[in-house]
Protein backbone atom coordinates (compact mmCIF):
# COMPACT_ATOMS: atom_id res chain seq x y z
CA UNK A 1 0.00 0.00 0.00
CA UNK A 2 3.03 2.50 0.95
CA UNK A 3 6.29 1.78 0.05
CA UNK A 4 8.83 4.02 1.23
CA UNK A 5 12.40 3.44 -1.55
CA UNK A 6 15.45 4.86 -0.10
CA UNK A 7 14.44 8.20 0.58
CA UNK A 8 16.98 11.26 1.57
CA UNK A 9 15.68 14.68 2.08
CA UNK A 10 17.87 17.61 2.99
CA UNK A 11 17.08 21.28 4.49
CA UNK A 12 19.42 23.08 2.75
CA UNK A 13 22.93 21.62 3.60
CA UNK A 14 21.31 19.51 6.68
CA UNK A 15 20.59 15.91 5.77
CA UNK A 16 17.35 15.36 7.86
CA UNK A 17 16.49 11.62 5.86
CA UNK A 18 18.96 9.42 4.92
CA UNK A 19 18.09 6.46 2.95
CA UNK A 20 15.27 5.87 4.55
CA UNK A 21 13.35 2.63 3.25
CA UNK A 22 10.10 0.54 4.80
CA UNK A 23 6.88 -0.23 4.16
CA UNK A 24 3.09 -0.43 4.91
CA UNK A 25 0.83 -3.50 3.58
CA UNK A 26 -3.13 -2.97 3.37
CA UNK A 27 -4.27 -3.36 6.67
CA UNK A 28 -1.27 -3.46 8.31
CA UNK A 29 -0.26 -1.01 11.23
CA UNK A 30 3.42 0.40 11.37
CA UNK A 31 4.17 2.51 14.34
CA UNK A 32 7.29 4.81 13.99
CA UNK A 33 9.56 5.53 16.84
CA UNK A 34 12.63 7.34 17.73
CA UNK A 35 14.31 10.05 20.01
CA UNK A 36 13.26 13.48 18.88
CA UNK A 37 14.87 15.37 15.83
CA UNK A 38 15.30 11.55 14.25
CA UNK A 39 13.12 12.81 11.49
CA UNK A 40 10.23 10.41 12.19
CA UNK A 41 7.48 13.75 11.94
CA UNK A 42 9.50 14.74 8.68
CA UNK A 43 9.35 11.20 7.20
CA UNK A 44 5.84 10.59 7.58
CA UNK A 45 4.72 14.11 5.96
CA UNK A 46 6.68 12.92 3.07
CA UNK A 47 4.15 9.89 2.59
CA UNK A 48 1.43 12.86 1.58
CA UNK A 49 4.18 14.82 -0.26
CA UNK A 50 3.86 17.58 2.35
CA UNK A 51 7.40 17.39 2.59
CA UNK A 52 9.13 17.48 -0.51
CA UNK A 53 12.22 14.41 -0.97
CA UNK A 54 15.48 14.44 -3.03
CA UNK A 55 15.97 11.36 -3.53
CA UNK A 56 14.25 7.94 -3.34
CA UNK A 57 10.65 7.21 -4.23
CA UNK A 58 7.60 6.96 -2.44
CA UNK A 59 4.42 4.69 -3.77
CA UNK A 60 1.21 5.22 -2.75
CA UNK A 61 -0.92 2.17 -4.14
CA UNK A 62 0.60 2.41 -7.38
CA UNK A 63 0.92 6.31 -7.67
CA UNK A 64 4.11 7.97 -7.36
CA UNK A 65 4.38 11.03 -4.53
CA UNK A 66 7.96 11.94 -5.64
CA UNK A 67 7.48 11.95 -9.55
CA UNK A 68 6.49 15.61 -10.88
CA UNK A 69 3.09 15.68 -12.14
CA UNK A 70 1.68 13.64 -9.88
CA UNK A 71 -1.48 14.88 -9.04
CA UNK A 72 -0.86 15.24 -5.20
CA UNK A 73 -4.17 17.25 -4.50
CA UNK A 74 -6.33 14.20 -5.51
CA UNK A 75 -3.53 11.87 -3.96
CA UNK A 76 -4.22 13.62 -0.55
CA UNK A 77 -7.48 13.12 -0.49
CA UNK A 78 -7.23 9.45 -0.06
CA UNK A 79 -4.93 9.16 2.47
CA UNK A 80 -6.11 10.75 6.07
CA UNK A 81 -3.64 12.53 8.53
CA UNK A 82 -4.15 13.99 12.20
CA UNK A 83 -1.66 15.65 13.40
CA UNK A 84 -0.03 16.76 16.70
CA UNK A 85 -1.40 19.78 17.06
CA UNK A 86 -4.70 19.27 15.86
CA UNK A 87 -4.96 21.74 13.40
CA UNK A 88 -9.03 21.75 12.95
CA UNK A 89 -10.61 24.54 10.84
CA UNK A 90 -10.85 27.27 14.16
CA UNK A 91 -13.69 29.25 12.47
CA UNK A 92 -16.16 26.37 11.72
CA UNK A 93 -18.09 24.23 13.76
CA UNK A 94 -17.10 20.46 14.44
CA UNK A 95 -20.05 19.60 11.52
CA UNK A 96 -18.46 22.38 9.25
CA UNK A 97 -14.90 20.72 9.72
CA UNK A 98 -16.05 17.35 9.32
CA UNK A 99 -18.27 18.21 6.01
CA UNK A 100 -15.99 21.18 4.57
CA UNK A 101 -13.60 18.41 2.37
CA UNK A 102 -16.11 16.08 1.93
CA UNK A 103 -19.01 18.77 -0.14
CA UNK A 104 -15.65 20.65 -1.43
CA UNK A 105 -13.63 17.82 -2.70
CA UNK A 106 -15.43 14.79 -2.90
CA UNK A 107 -18.19 16.56 -4.52
CA UNK A 108 -20.84 14.98 -1.61
CA UNK A 109 -24.26 16.78 -1.36
CA UNK A 110 -24.74 18.38 1.89
CA UNK A 111 -27.16 15.64 3.46
CA UNK A 112 -25.01 13.06 2.66
CA UNK A 113 -22.01 14.83 4.10
CA UNK A 114 -23.58 15.59 7.08
CA UNK A 115 -24.93 12.11 7.38
CA UNK A 116 -21.86 10.82 7.80
CA UNK A 117 -20.30 13.51 9.86
CA UNK A 118 -23.11 12.63 12.16
CA UNK A 119 -22.37 9.29 12.15
CA UNK A 120 -18.36 9.08 12.47
CA UNK A 121 -19.05 12.06 15.10
CA UNK A 122 -21.30 9.37 16.93
CA UNK A 123 -18.31 7.12 17.32
CA UNK A 124 -15.86 9.07 18.84
CA UNK A 125 -18.91 10.11 21.75
CA UNK A 126 -19.14 13.65 20.59
CA UNK A 127 -22.72 14.13 19.09
CA UNK A 128 -23.34 16.08 21.26
CA UNK A 129 -20.86 18.78 20.44
CA UNK A 130 -21.11 18.87 17.33
CA UNK A 131 -22.31 22.50 16.80
CA UNK A 132 -19.13 24.17 19.25
CA UNK A 133 -16.31 24.74 17.47
CA UNK A 134 -13.05 23.83 18.67
CA UNK A 135 -12.04 26.31 20.95
CA UNK A 136 -14.70 25.13 23.09
CA UNK A 137 -13.46 21.53 23.35
CA UNK A 138 -10.91 19.71 25.18
CA UNK A 139 -7.60 18.85 23.28
CA UNK A 140 -9.01 15.25 23.30
CA UNK A 141 -12.01 15.98 22.02
CA UNK A 142 -10.68 18.09 19.41
CA UNK A 143 -8.02 15.10 18.48
CA UNK A 144 -11.07 12.98 18.68
CA UNK A 145 -12.70 15.23 15.93
CA UNK A 146 -9.83 15.71 13.77
CA UNK A 147 -9.60 11.99 13.55
CA UNK A 148 -12.95 12.05 12.31
CA UNK A 149 -12.77 15.02 9.77
CA UNK A 150 -9.51 12.88 8.29
CA UNK A 151 -12.35 9.42 7.96
CA UNK A 152 -14.76 11.55 6.70
CA UNK A 153 -12.67 11.07 3.44
CA UNK A 154 -13.21 7.29 3.33
CA UNK A 155 -9.11 7.10 3.10
CA UNK A 156 -7.18 4.52 1.77
CA UNK A 157 -4.93 4.44 4.67
CA UNK A 158 -4.28 6.98 7.73
CA UNK A 159 -1.36 9.16 9.07
CA UNK A 160 -0.37 10.46 12.50
CA UNK A 161 1.55 12.65 13.56
CA UNK A 162 2.60 12.10 17.42
CA UNK A 163 -1.51 12.15 18.10
CA UNK A 164 -1.48 12.38 21.39
CA UNK A 165 1.97 14.31 22.22
CA UNK A 166 0.60 17.81 22.98
CA UNK A 167 -2.47 16.16 25.53
CA UNK A 168 -3.05 15.79 29.04
CA UNK A 169 -1.92 12.72 30.02
CA UNK A 170 -5.73 11.93 30.96
CA UNK A 171 -6.49 12.64 27.67
CA UNK A 172 -4.53 10.47 26.19
CA UNK A 173 -6.39 6.98 26.58
CA UNK A 174 -9.48 8.55 24.44
CA UNK A 175 -8.06 9.32 21.41
CA UNK A 176 -5.79 6.22 21.80
CA UNK A 177 -8.96 4.10 21.95
CA UNK A 178 -10.12 5.22 18.87
CA UNK A 179 -7.58 4.76 17.30
CA UNK A 180 -6.92 1.29 18.66
CA UNK A 181 -10.68 0.71 17.21
CA UNK A 182 -9.54 1.80 13.86
CA UNK A 183 -6.67 -0.73 13.81
CA UNK A 184 -8.79 -3.45 14.91
CA UNK A 185 -11.22 -2.34 11.77
CA UNK A 186 -8.38 -3.11 9.47
CA UNK A 187 -7.16 0.44 9.08
CA UNK A 188 -3.91 1.04 7.48
CA UNK A 189 -1.78 2.61 9.47
CA UNK A 190 1.19 4.15 9.91
CA UNK A 191 1.94 6.01 13.20
CA UNK A 192 4.32 8.27 14.55
CA UNK A 193 4.30 8.03 18.03
CA UNK A 194 6.19 7.50 21.43
CA UNK A 195 2.69 4.84 23.27
CA UNK A 196 4.69 2.14 23.83
CA UNK A 197 1.75 0.08 25.03
CA UNK A 198 -0.04 1.15 22.06
CA UNK A 199 2.23 -0.01 19.86
CA UNK A 200 2.46 -3.02 21.45
CA UNK A 201 -1.26 -3.87 21.41
CA UNK A 202 -1.90 -3.15 17.41
CA UNK A 203 1.17 -2.48 15.85
CA UNK A 204 2.30 -5.39 13.16
CA UNK A 205 5.94 -3.58 12.98
CA UNK A 206 8.23 -0.98 15.02
CA UNK A 207 10.38 1.16 12.99
CA UNK A 208 13.02 3.26 14.92
CA UNK A 209 14.76 5.91 13.78
CA UNK A 210 17.69 7.82 14.57
CA UNK A 211 19.38 10.92 13.21
CA UNK A 212 17.46 10.63 9.83
CA UNK A 213 18.15 6.85 9.44
CA UNK A 214 15.64 3.68 10.21
CA UNK A 215 17.81 1.69 12.49
CA UNK A 216 15.15 -0.61 13.27
CA UNK A 217 12.22 -2.15 10.91
CA UNK A 218 11.18 -5.59 12.56
CA UNK A 219 7.68 -7.76 13.89
CA UNK A 220 6.54 -5.70 17.07
CA UNK A 221 7.61 -8.88 19.35
CA UNK A 222 10.81 -9.10 18.24
CA UNK A 223 11.46 -5.26 18.27
CA UNK A 224 10.35 -5.21 22.11
CA UNK A 225 12.07 -8.78 23.04
CA UNK A 226 15.24 -8.64 21.61
CA UNK A 227 15.98 -4.66 19.82
CA UNK A 228 19.08 -5.32 17.56
CA UNK A 229 21.00 -2.20 17.93
CA UNK A 230 22.71 -0.35 20.46
CA UNK A 231 20.48 2.47 19.98
CA UNK A 232 17.02 1.10 19.73
CA UNK A 233 17.80 -0.78 23.71
CA UNK A 234 18.85 2.50 25.09
CA UNK A 235 16.13 4.00 23.51
CA UNK A 236 13.44 1.39 25.03
CA UNK A 237 15.19 1.42 28.29
CA UNK A 238 14.75 4.92 28.77
CA UNK A 239 11.17 4.95 27.97
CA UNK A 240 9.90 1.56 29.29
CA UNK A 241 11.63 1.72 32.56
CA UNK A 242 10.05 4.70 34.48
CA UNK B 1 -6.73 87.72 20.84
CA UNK B 2 -9.14 90.02 19.08
CA UNK B 3 -11.25 88.07 17.00
CA UNK B 4 -15.06 88.13 16.14
CA UNK B 5 -16.31 85.17 16.40
CA UNK B 6 -18.88 83.88 14.16
CA UNK B 7 -20.19 80.39 14.31
CA UNK B 8 -23.59 81.06 12.61
CA UNK B 9 -21.20 81.46 9.47
CA UNK B 10 -21.31 77.73 9.26
CA UNK B 11 -24.25 77.43 8.67
CA UNK B 12 -25.38 79.96 6.45
CA UNK B 13 -26.85 78.51 3.06
CA UNK B 14 -23.53 78.96 0.49
CA UNK B 15 -21.29 78.00 3.09
CA UNK B 16 -23.26 74.90 4.82
CA UNK B 17 -23.53 74.09 1.06
CA UNK B 18 -20.15 73.88 0.44
CA UNK B 19 -19.15 72.28 3.49
CA UNK B 20 -22.13 69.48 2.80
CA UNK B 21 -20.57 69.05 -0.57
CA UNK B 22 -17.42 68.66 0.81
CA UNK B 23 -18.26 66.11 3.09
CA UNK B 24 -19.70 64.33 0.08
CA UNK B 25 -16.53 64.27 -1.77
CA UNK B 26 -14.49 63.41 0.78
CA UNK B 27 -16.76 60.17 1.17
CA UNK B 28 -16.66 59.82 -2.60
CA UNK B 29 -13.02 59.55 -2.84
CA UNK B 30 -12.64 57.94 0.62
CA UNK B 31 -14.89 54.63 0.08
CA UNK B 32 -14.04 54.65 -3.87
CA UNK B 33 -10.55 54.60 -3.14
CA UNK B 34 -11.24 51.94 -0.53
CA UNK B 35 -12.54 49.58 -2.28
CA UNK B 36 -9.92 50.15 -4.91
CA UNK B 37 -7.38 49.19 -2.07
CA UNK B 38 -9.03 46.32 -1.16
CA UNK B 39 -9.35 44.53 -4.15
CA UNK B 40 -5.52 45.32 -5.38
CA UNK B 41 -4.54 44.69 -1.57
CA UNK B 42 -5.85 41.75 -1.31
CA UNK B 43 -4.76 39.87 -4.26
CA UNK B 44 -0.88 41.27 -3.89
CA UNK B 45 -0.63 39.99 -0.24
CA UNK B 46 -2.31 37.32 -1.21
CA UNK B 47 0.28 36.82 -4.04
CA UNK B 48 3.08 37.54 -1.71
CA UNK B 49 2.29 34.61 0.76
CA UNK B 50 1.71 32.08 -2.77
CA UNK B 51 4.77 29.15 -3.63
CA UNK B 52 5.29 30.84 -6.85
CA UNK B 53 8.64 32.63 -6.83
CA UNK B 54 7.73 34.93 -9.64
CA UNK B 55 4.06 36.29 -8.07
CA UNK B 56 5.71 36.80 -4.81
CA UNK B 57 8.33 38.95 -6.15
CA UNK B 58 6.32 40.65 -8.18
CA UNK B 59 3.73 41.29 -5.47
CA UNK B 60 6.67 42.72 -3.08
CA UNK B 61 7.99 45.03 -5.71
CA UNK B 62 4.23 46.65 -5.87
CA UNK B 63 4.16 46.43 -2.26
CA UNK B 64 8.01 48.35 -1.80
CA UNK B 65 7.24 51.00 -4.65
CA UNK B 66 3.78 52.25 -3.84
CA UNK B 67 4.64 52.11 -0.01
CA UNK B 68 7.47 54.19 0.08
CA UNK B 69 7.10 57.21 -1.79
CA UNK B 70 5.06 59.65 -0.28
CA UNK B 71 1.36 60.07 -0.85
CA UNK B 72 1.74 63.82 -1.92
CA UNK B 73 4.24 62.91 -4.65
CA UNK B 74 2.17 59.94 -6.11
CA UNK B 75 -0.65 61.97 -6.98
CA UNK B 76 1.17 64.64 -8.43
CA UNK B 77 2.71 62.08 -10.63
CA UNK B 78 -0.61 60.28 -11.32
CA UNK B 79 -2.02 64.13 -11.73
CA UNK B 80 0.66 65.90 -14.04
CA UNK B 81 3.01 63.54 -14.99
CA UNK B 82 0.98 60.35 -16.00
CA UNK B 83 -0.67 62.18 -19.06
CA UNK B 84 2.87 63.20 -20.87
CA UNK B 85 4.35 60.14 -20.54
CA UNK B 86 1.35 57.50 -21.61
CA UNK B 87 0.51 57.43 -25.55
CA UNK B 88 0.10 60.73 -27.19
CA UNK B 89 -3.64 60.19 -27.61
CA UNK B 90 -4.44 58.93 -24.02
CA UNK B 91 -2.28 61.75 -22.72
CA UNK B 92 -4.50 64.05 -24.97
CA UNK B 93 -8.01 62.46 -23.97
CA UNK B 94 -6.77 62.34 -19.75
CA UNK B 95 -5.87 65.96 -19.81
CA UNK B 96 -9.29 66.98 -22.17
CA UNK B 97 -12.11 64.56 -21.92
CA UNK B 98 -11.63 62.42 -18.89
CA UNK B 99 -14.71 63.05 -16.69
CA UNK B 100 -14.03 64.61 -13.31
CA UNK B 101 -9.89 64.08 -13.30
CA UNK B 102 -9.58 65.17 -10.03
CA UNK B 103 -11.69 62.52 -8.67
CA UNK B 104 -10.80 59.85 -10.53
CA UNK B 105 -6.63 60.43 -10.21
CA UNK B 106 -7.47 61.19 -6.85
CA UNK B 107 -8.93 57.72 -5.95
CA UNK B 108 -6.35 55.78 -7.99
CA UNK B 109 -3.86 57.59 -6.25
CA UNK B 110 -5.09 56.62 -2.66
CA UNK B 111 -6.07 53.47 -3.74
CA UNK B 112 -3.14 52.19 -5.17
CA UNK B 113 -1.07 53.64 -2.44
CA UNK B 114 -3.63 52.31 0.25
CA UNK B 115 -3.31 48.82 -1.26
CA UNK B 116 0.28 48.63 -0.43
CA UNK B 117 -0.65 48.73 3.11
CA UNK B 118 -3.41 47.04 3.02
CA UNK B 119 -1.52 44.24 0.87
CA UNK B 120 1.04 44.22 4.28
CA UNK B 121 -2.10 43.44 6.56
CA UNK B 122 -3.40 40.80 4.40
CA UNK B 123 0.10 38.97 4.11
CA UNK B 124 0.57 39.28 7.84
CA UNK B 125 -2.58 37.74 8.35
CA UNK B 126 -1.93 34.60 6.37
CA UNK B 127 1.23 34.24 7.87
CA UNK B 128 -0.66 34.36 11.50
CA UNK B 129 -2.47 31.63 10.63
CA UNK B 130 0.68 29.46 10.30
CA UNK B 131 1.59 26.39 8.36
CA UNK B 132 0.21 24.26 10.75
CA UNK B 133 -3.46 25.03 9.37
CA UNK B 134 -2.40 24.86 5.61
CA UNK B 135 -0.30 21.51 5.66
CA UNK B 136 -4.03 20.38 7.63
CA UNK B 137 -5.71 22.01 4.32
CA UNK B 138 -3.37 20.08 2.24
CA UNK B 139 -3.50 16.69 3.73
CA UNK B 140 -7.29 17.14 3.47
CA UNK B 141 -7.11 17.03 -0.41
CA UNK B 142 -7.80 20.80 -0.95
CA UNK B 143 -6.21 22.68 -3.78
CA UNK B 144 -4.00 25.92 -3.15
CA UNK B 145 -7.14 28.09 -4.07
CA UNK B 146 -9.34 25.93 -1.88
CA UNK B 147 -7.20 26.43 1.31
CA UNK B 148 -7.10 30.09 0.82
CA UNK B 149 -10.84 30.28 -0.21
CA UNK B 150 -12.00 28.39 2.91
CA UNK B 151 -9.39 28.08 5.36
CA UNK B 152 -6.13 30.91 4.92
CA UNK B 153 -8.68 33.41 4.09
CA UNK B 154 -11.82 33.65 6.06
CA UNK B 155 -9.52 33.43 9.69
CA UNK B 156 -6.73 35.70 8.46
CA UNK B 157 -9.56 38.50 7.41
CA UNK B 158 -11.19 38.39 10.91
CA UNK B 159 -7.71 38.44 12.73
CA UNK B 160 -6.83 41.68 10.34
CA UNK B 161 -10.13 43.82 11.33
CA UNK B 162 -8.28 45.65 14.03
CA UNK B 163 -5.17 46.99 11.57
CA UNK B 164 -7.40 47.47 8.81
CA UNK B 165 -9.87 49.90 10.83
CA UNK B 166 -6.65 51.99 11.31
CA UNK B 167 -6.19 51.56 7.40
CA UNK B 168 -9.88 53.35 6.80
CA UNK B 169 -9.38 55.73 9.07
CA UNK B 170 -5.89 56.54 7.15
CA UNK B 171 -7.87 56.43 4.12
CA UNK B 172 -10.11 59.50 4.79
CA UNK B 173 -7.47 61.27 6.49
CA UNK B 174 -5.73 60.79 3.90
CA UNK B 175 -8.30 61.77 1.08
CA UNK B 176 -7.48 65.82 1.98
CA UNK B 177 -4.37 65.67 0.03
CA UNK B 178 -6.66 65.48 -3.04
CA UNK B 179 -7.44 68.93 -2.49
CA UNK B 180 -3.67 69.61 -4.13
CA UNK B 181 -4.97 68.83 -7.49
CA UNK B 182 -7.82 70.50 -7.28
CA UNK B 183 -10.58 68.58 -5.79
CA UNK B 184 -13.32 70.56 -3.57
CA UNK B 185 -13.06 67.79 -0.46
CA UNK B 186 -13.88 68.57 2.70
CA UNK B 187 -10.69 70.43 3.45
CA UNK B 188 -10.76 72.63 0.52
CA UNK B 189 -13.82 73.86 1.04
CA UNK B 190 -13.53 74.54 4.78
CA UNK B 191 -10.36 76.73 3.43
CA UNK B 192 -12.70 78.46 0.59
CA UNK B 193 -14.97 79.11 3.38
CA UNK B 194 -11.91 80.72 5.47
CA UNK B 195 -10.69 82.61 2.46
CA UNK B 196 -14.22 84.08 1.56
CA UNK B 197 -15.37 84.79 5.50
CA UNK B 198 -11.98 85.48 7.21
CA UNK B 199 -13.63 82.63 10.21
CA UNK B 200 -10.87 80.16 9.36
CA UNK B 201 -11.12 78.96 13.37
CA UNK B 202 -15.06 78.26 12.03
CA UNK B 203 -14.20 76.47 9.56
CA UNK B 204 -11.47 74.18 10.43
CA UNK B 205 -13.25 73.52 13.53
CA UNK B 206 -15.90 72.20 11.64
CA UNK B 207 -13.26 70.59 9.18
CA UNK B 208 -11.76 69.05 12.34
CA UNK B 209 -14.99 67.84 14.04
CA UNK B 210 -16.47 65.96 11.18
CA UNK B 211 -12.96 64.04 10.43
CA UNK B 212 -13.46 63.01 14.22
CA UNK B 213 -17.49 62.04 13.72
CA UNK B 214 -16.27 60.17 10.32
CA UNK B 215 -13.49 58.14 12.28
CA UNK B 216 -15.38 57.55 15.60
CA UNK B 217 -18.39 56.24 13.63
CA UNK B 218 -16.21 53.96 11.67
CA UNK B 219 -14.35 52.66 14.54
CA UNK B 220 -17.96 51.88 16.23
CA UNK B 221 -19.02 49.99 12.85
CA UNK B 222 -15.54 48.01 12.78
CA UNK B 223 -15.82 46.93 16.26
CA UNK B 224 -19.19 45.61 15.35
CA UNK B 225 -17.89 43.93 12.28
CA UNK B 226 -15.29 42.33 14.92
CA UNK B 227 -17.78 41.20 17.57
CA UNK B 228 -19.85 39.61 15.06
CA UNK B 229 -16.96 37.65 13.06
CA UNK B 230 -15.24 36.47 16.25
CA UNK B 231 -14.50 32.48 16.38
CA UNK B 232 -15.33 31.39 19.26
CA UNK B 233 -13.17 29.85 21.88
CA UNK B 234 -10.35 31.03 19.14
CA UNK B 235 -8.52 34.52 19.97
CA UNK B 236 -9.53 36.98 22.58
CA UNK B 237 -12.06 37.39 24.68
CA UNK B 238 -14.99 35.34 24.81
Amino acid sequence: MISIENISKWYGDFQVLTDCTTHVGKGEVVVVCGPSGSGKSTLIKCVNGLEPVQQGRILVEDADVTAKGTNLTRLRSRIGMVFQHFELYPHMSVRENLCLGQQKVLVRSRDEANAKAEALISRVGLLPHIEKFPGQLSGGQQQRVAISRALAMDPIAMLFDEPTSALDPEMINEVLDVMVELAQDGMTMMVVTHEMGFARKVADRVVFMDAGRVVEDRATEEFFGNPESERAQDFLSKILNH
Amino acid sequence: MNYNWNWGVLFEGEYLGWLISGVGWTFAVALAAWVLALAVGVLVGVGRTLPSKPVATLCTAYVELFRNVPLLVQLFLWYFVMPEIVPDDLGRWMKRDMPNPEYVTAVIGLGLYTASRVAEQVRAGINAVGPGLTSAAYANGFSTAQTYRYVLLPISFRLIVPPMTSEFLTIFKNSSLALTIGLLELTAQSQQIAEYTFQGFEAFTAATVIYVVIALGATVIAQTLEKYTRIPGYVGKD
